[in-house]
């Protein structure tokens, strides 16, 4: 393994970032905010995890298909929890009760 | 010979990602990377947006990168952000649904915005309408119907970037 001091190091931070993400999906009260700390934090997350593979494996089949997979994640993700809010919004999922506005439900009536 | 450009474009990014996906110059598997890329090319007609070329210019490449640095940047900030509100035992949100108004106006601009506004602090893109964007802002600020504020505060930071890449 190429440096194994930096593949620790990304990894781990990577881990947290995840854990963190994992918390914020079940302290956060309603779908729309759980979906806010999952794709923050699991796109950092996992991005951090996967260049720490790069890293350690360096360029070879491995570590280009991480690297791939970090770019397609980071391009994924807020693309999917954007089509997961819209659909929750749209089948009327309703916002947390100390939310404060809703300009897409007095704008579209949906 | 507009079309069969595009065709032949979206033939090699098919088959330059079927080669880094399977890193190996094998005659087997770069004939069967060849004969997928010609048929997904053909089956997912129109993989790229329409006018895609104009894109291939070295000062588009450079904004994309400032746009890369500065979004990762606020990737970062994002999530020491939810990190604060999900650790802090009096959970500090203020949700809400917010409108932005975009001055982009190519659609590829807009769902880069869109994307980028979901993975900066606080915020989530739900949905784009016309010129609008419907974002689901985790601490919204005391004046709700500041929209130009609000468009300042969530859009303004990318729209500089983006506009000079897509539009």
């Amino acid at each position: 393994m190429n440096n194994p001091v930096a593949v620790y190091i990304l990894i781990s931070i990577g881990v947290v970032f995840d854990l963190v993400g994992a918390l914020g999906l079940i302290r956060l009260p309603d779908v729309y905010n759980r979906l806010q700390a999952a794709t923050k934090c699991v796109t950092l997350g996992t991005c951090l995890i996967l260049v720490g593979v790069v890293v350690a494996s360096g360029w070879n089949a491995m570590g280009i298909k991480a690297l791939l997979a970090a770019v397609f994640v980071l391009w994924t993700s807020p693309t999917g929890s954007h089509a997961l809010a819209r659909g929750a919004h749209i089948a009327g999922v309703p916002l947390w009760a100390g939310s404060v506005v809703d300009k897409y439900k007095e704008d579209t009536g949906r | 010979m507009e079309t069969l450009k595009r065709r032949l474009l979206d033939m090699s990014i098919i088959f330059v990602l079927w080669l880094l996906l399977t890193w190996s110059l094998d005659v087997q598997s770069v004939v069967a990377g060849a004969i997928l890329a010609v048929l997904f090319a053909l089956v997912l007609s129109g993989l790229l947006p329409a006018r895609v070329t104009r894109l291939f210019s070295p000062v588009r490449w450079f904004w994309a990168l400032m746009h890369l640095i500065s979004l990762a940047f606020w990737i970062v900030l994002a999530n020491f952000d939810v990190l604060y509100r999900v650790l802090h035992p009096n959970l500090p949100i203020r949700p809400g649904i917010v409108r932005v108004k975009t001055t982009l106006k190519s659609d590829e601009a807009k769902a880069f915005l869109a994307n980028s506004i979901t993975l900066t602090p606080g915020t989530l893109t739900i949905d784009i309408i016309d010129d609008w964007l419907y974002v689901h802002w985790i601490n919204v600020h005391e004046n709700l119907e500041d929209t130009e504020a609000i468009t300042r505060d969530i859009a303004g930071r990318f729209e500089v970037t983006l506009r000079r890449v897509f539009d």
